[in-house]
């Protein structure tokens, strides 16, 4: 664990001696991607603030709570945090959407907490879905989709059950 | 999509505020939210940056090169068809690789380069089409650099500590969704 968490710095040691040896400007390099970095985040800010306001009203008028409520039964059974169902929900549709709810709820119960985790678990280790289908499918020119998003929405689903069952273990 | 969506969630806030009597409540969050939006942005910035620099870095040394490479033999099981033509396993290797190491950018015009290739197989090549798409929609990322931000930004003691899972939880993903791809596959004829 304490090797892990050294992980940034270990990359940053090694990824800049090889590209030295390789001759490489490293510090250019670096500006070049941090700069990528910069404009990445301006291009996520407007729809983060924008993402961010929806979802907070959203929650303020007491619907999470109510598909929370809803859902609870099935998801404990399932072993999955009933706080999560309004990510899982959406976490197909919109990335940015994904991020403002998951921080909120590492807000709200902690980034450390087990629903804290099983948020980031679950939003690292899937996509936006329909997003990747819309690209594709308009790229490719598929007309008919047939089983591929039935295909794609089991893969996100055992993402979630599967983050959920990997942060109980872990963090309880 | 975004745009429906953020349509969806308002009305239905305007409607369960109105219903739940929390009007007040949904009302002053809406600006919350936006401050939080700012807010959040931004203190996720400096990690971000930080992790971009890493993988321009990685990129340039011709480490998602080399990666490529490595995975030919595995692509070539999975996309039988598709790998006899080289550019389009070339295309296939290079989208797989950078959505392996995170490189968003540059994993997209391979895979629609990858896809555009298969789509020329006609019919025959759908599967392994449906394929390249399912395997793009389940994520592959090894360097979590989001998640990493994210976590850090709200206070995490140990913001890498989550990496083990969300690779295994990445993998079983992958898997399942290859495994229901072969399924609904026959499912659907």
């Amino acid at each position: 664990m304490a090797l892990i968490s050294l992980t940034p710095v270990l990359l940053a040691g090694f990824l800049c001696l090889y590209a030295m040896l390789c001759g490489i400007d490293v510090y250019a390099c670096l500006l070049d991607g941090a700069r990528k970095g910069l404009s990445l985040a301006q291009e996520l800010l407007p729809a983060l603030i924008l993402l961010f306001a929806a979802i907070y009203s959203f929650r303020a008028s007491g619907f999470t709570d109510y598909l929370a409520a809803l859902s609870a039964p099935l998801l404990r059974r399932l072993g999955v945090p009933p706080e999560t169902s309004l990510l899982m929900l959406l976490r197909p549709l919109s990335g940015s959407a994904a991020m403002a709810i998951s921080t909120e709820l590492m807000q709200r119960y902690g980034a450390d907490s087990l629903i804290g985790r099983t948020a980031a678990v679950m939003i690292g280790s899937s996509e936006t879905t329909f997003y990747v289908l819309a690209v594709y499918g308009a790229a490719a020119g598929i007309r008919r989709t047939r089983w591929i998003i039935p295909a794609a929405l089991c893969a996100d689903l055992v993402c979630f059950l599967s983050s959920a069952w990997i942060c109980r273990l872990l963090w309880t | 999509m975004t745009g429906v969506l953020i349509t969806i969630l308002f009305l239905l806030s305007m409607y369960f505020s109105a219903l739940s009597g929390h009007t007040v409540q949904a009302g002053g969050a809406v600006l919350d939210g936006a401050q939080d939006g700012l807010r959040f942005c931004l203190s996720i910035t400096g990690a971000l940056c930080f992790w971009c620099a890493l993988m321009e870095l990685m990129d340039r040394i011709g480490l998602s090169a080399r990666l490529a490479d490595a995975l030919r033999p595995l692509l070539r099981r999975l996309f039988p068809l598709a790998a006899v033509h080289p550019e389009t396993l070339a295309a296939l290797s290079e989208n797989v690789s950078a959505n392996l190491l995170g490189l968003g950018n540059a994993a997209t015009p391979a895979g629609i380069r990858a896809a555009r290739g298969i789509a020329r197989l006609g019919e025959t090549g759908f599967d392994e089409l449906g394929r390249l798409v399912v395997l793009n929609t389940a994520s592959l990322q090894l360097l979590p650099g989001t998640i990493i931000a994210l976590r850090a930004a709200a206070g995490a003691a140990a913001p890498y500590d989550v990496m083990g899972a969300v690779w295994l939880s990445s993998l079983l993903s992958v898997f399942a969704g290859l495994g229901a791809a072969a399924f609904f596959r026959r499912l659907w004829r």
